[in-house]
Formats: structure tokens, sequence, C-alpha cells
């Protein structure tokens, strides 16, 4: 076992692979292992805060869900109600027109009937007269007197 | 091969020799044939074998690396991308685990002691024989594949450790604070001598137990290979295959307290008494 130069050869190869592992080889690697470890916090931290907000989002769309149902409610009631109203304001149109109708209807009628008995009023004396002059004319028989009131009658 | 039929010492010490180049005695340069040419050689001589095997696994690492490190990116990681990120996040966590200080240059060398101390491990699960017997067909001498089994190579990894532990002392202490904790703990100035051989006991101890372990847990691991190297070729799986799998645990062990204590050492070196 001697000791010789190989002792200085050991130690000079020795020194360069250190500077070269120390210059080349260290950095890169340690460099590349630092990233990935900050791009997995990163990862970690972006997937805890999109939970987050999905749970703030899911809370935000009950909310949104239960206002609008809530106001959907409303307004089907304001609906009824508003059709209930405007039925009953059409009924009581419906009345009034009808009430009013039924009196124009009635004036009317009573206008007729007085009109008829206006002419009916001045056509009796006529009758009357001509009637007279009938019954005086003619000879007074039986048949010829029903026939007469018929034919008066008739002509009423 | 020494020798036609090696006797089973022979075929350990061959095994155990390094692929030494240096200068023969004879002011001529070369190859050592055996250990004693290789002894001879003294301190100018460099083993080529664990120089090759450890840079060429200090390359492969490094590529390695280098290429997922390129294609890296905060997405999600595939394949080699995957295996570099759990090591250097592993890393990284023992790092940060125990060592509170900030500095750039201790989180990347543990990585490159981790992985590199591993690979050159690693080299021992090759079975004993096979590349030294392909480099043999080349007529290459000797060879060991085993880097972490040389002793230069440990206490050369061991050696820079302690640079820095020195180095990162004075910066942060400076070259007093340095000197004092040194010599005035721990029984106070009066006793400057004997702190001072406690404590430089104490920091020499850091790079030579590093260094040692190392190597004294792999040469050991190798030379039990070895022996079972030795017995007849159908016996030998039934001792090689579950050192081998105790050998795994071994492998990734030693790299692991090589980087640990590396990694301890300097956050000593970091902090104040």
């Amino acid at each position: 076992m001697n000791l010789n130069l190989t002792l200085f050869g050991q130690a000079i190869s020795f020194a360069i692979f250190v500077w070269f592992c120390m210059k080349y080889v260290w950095p890169p690697v340690i460099a590349a292992l630092e990233e990935r470890s900050k791009k997995i916090a990163d990862g970690l931290e972006a997937a805890n805060r999109a939970s987050r907000d999905l749970e703030l989002a899911q809370e935000q769309a009950t909310q949104a869900l239960k206002e609008s149902k809530a106001q959907a409610a409303e307004i089907i009631e304001q609906a009824n109600k508003r059709a209930n109203q405007i039925i009953d304001e059409a009924k009581e149109q419906a009345l009034t027109e009808g009430q009013r109708l039924r009196t124009a209807a009635q004036a009317e009628i009573e206008q007729d009937v007085m009109r008829a008995k206006e002419a009916l009023r001045s056509q009796v004396s006529l009758l009357a007269v001509t009637g007279a002059e009938k019954i005086l004319g003619a000879i007074v028989d039986e048949k010829a007197h029903s026939e007469l009131v018929e034919k008066l009658a008739a002509e009423l | 091969m020494a020798s036609e039929n090696p006797t089973a010492s022979e075929y350990i010490q061959h095994h155990l020799q390094n692929l030494t180049f240096g200068q023969h005695p004879d002011g001529s340069w070369g190859i050592a044939h055996g250990a004693a040419e290789a002894a001879e050689m003294g301190f100018w001589a460099i083993h080529l074998d664990t120089m090759g095997f450890s840079i060429a696994l200090g390359v492969l690492f490094l590529w390695l690396f280098r290429s997922a490190a390129k294609k890296a990116h905060a997405g999600v990681p595939t394949g080699i991308q995957n295996f570099v990120e759990l090591m250097v996040e592993f890393v990284d966590g023992s790092v940060k685990e125990t060592f509170h200080g900030k500095s750039k240059v201790i989180a990347p060398l543990a990585l490159t002691i981790f992985v590199w101390v591993f690979l050159m491990n690693t080299m021992d699960l090759i079975p004993v024989d096979f590349l030294p017997a392909l480099a043999g067909l080349m007529g290459i001498e000797y060879m060991k594949v085993v880097p972490t089994t040389d002793m230069n190579a440990t206490l050369g990894m061991a050696f820079s450790v302690f640079a820095l532990i020195i180095y990162y002392s004075i910066k942060v202490k400076g070259v007093g604070g340095f000197i004092g904790e040194l010599t005035l703990q721990p029984f106070g100035k009066w006793m400057i001598p004997f702190n001072l051989l406690l404590e430089g006991v104490g920091l020499i101890a850091k790079p030579i137990s590093l260094a040692l372990r190392l190597f004294g847990n792999l040469y050991a691991g190798e030379l039990i290979f070895i022996l079972i190297a030795i017995l007849p070729f159908w016996v030998q799986w039934a001792l090689s295959v579950p050192w081998a799998i105790f050998h795994i645990l071994v492998i990734v062990l030693q790299a692991f307290i090589f980087m640990m204590l590396t990694i301890v050492y300097l956050s000593m070196a970091h902090e104040e008494h």
C-alpha cells in the first residue's frame, strides 16, 4: 500500500468534480425543485380558493333561487288579486250596463205603449162612428151583427 | 497474471497490486512489474487504474446528473430526472438537517461525495476477476477496479475535506479564533500545550478516520471477494452471492457515512464555541 501522487490526483479530480457539480448540476436541479414546490403550493391554494368560491356561488345561487321564488309567489298573488278585481269590476259594470239597458228598454216600451194608446185613442172615435153608421144603416140580424162585431174586432 | 498457475497468496497479492506508473530506479519511466518495483518508485508514482476508474466514474456521475439538470423543469418529472431529483433532495435534506449555516459549497460537495463514492464502491460488485482478466488480455498486468480500496483515493478526498474544514474554520472564526479554538479549550489558557495536543489530535483524526473508515471497509470487502474467488468455482456462488448482497448495504452505508461526516465536520467548522 504505497502513498503516492495518486493522492493529489484524486484530490484534484475531486475538487474539479465538486466544482462542476456546484456550478452546473446543483443549481438547476434545486431551482426546478423549488419552482415545482412553489407551483404545487400555488395549485393547492388555487384549489382552496376555487372550492371557497364554489361554496360562495352555491350559497348565492340558493339565495337567488329563494328570492326569485318569493318574488314569483308575490307576482302570482298580485296577479290573482288583480284578476279578481278585474272580474269584480266587470261584474259591476255588466250589472250597471244591464240595469241601464233594462231601464232604456222599459222606457222605450212605455213610450211605445203610450204611442199605441194614442193611436188607438185617435182611431176609437172613428171606429165608433163607423160602427154606428154601419149598425144604423144595415138590417139588424144576429148573423150580420156578429159578423159586424167580428169585423170590428178585427179592425181593432 | 504474474505466473501461469499462481498460488493462493500470489493470486491475492496480484489482485491487491495497483497499476503503478512511475520512475524506475534506473531512471526510466514506465509501469511497475510487481509490488517491489512499485514500492521502489516511491511517492512520485501514480496509480493509473485508481485514477482511471475514479475519473471515469466521476465523469459518469456528472454526465448523468448534468444531462438531467439541463432538462430539469418544474413540471411532472420523468425517468432520470426523477432519480436525480430524488438524490438531490435526499442530500439537500441531510445537509439542511445538520448544517444550519449558509454555504453554496456544502450541498453540492455532499452530493458529489455521496454519488461518487457510491459509484466507486459499486465497482466492488463486479466479479473480482472480470475486469482484471479483460485487462490482462489487453496486456495490462495489474488492475484494481475499486478506487476506494486504494488509500490514495480515500485520503485524497479526506484531505480535500480537511482543507475545507480549515478554510471554513478560518473564514468563520478568523485566524485568531481558529487558533484560540485549538489552544484555549478545554482547559483554559494555562494549559495551552496540552489543549493544543488534544485539539490537534481531534482535528487530525477527522480526515484520517474519514479516509481509513472508507478504505478499511471496502478493502476488507474486496479481500473477502478475492478469498472467495480462490475457492473452486462451483462453491463460489454460495459465498459470493450472500456477501455481495450484504455488501450492497456496506457500499451505500459507507458512501452515506462519508457524506454525513463531511457535513458534520464542516458544520462544526462553521460553529463558534
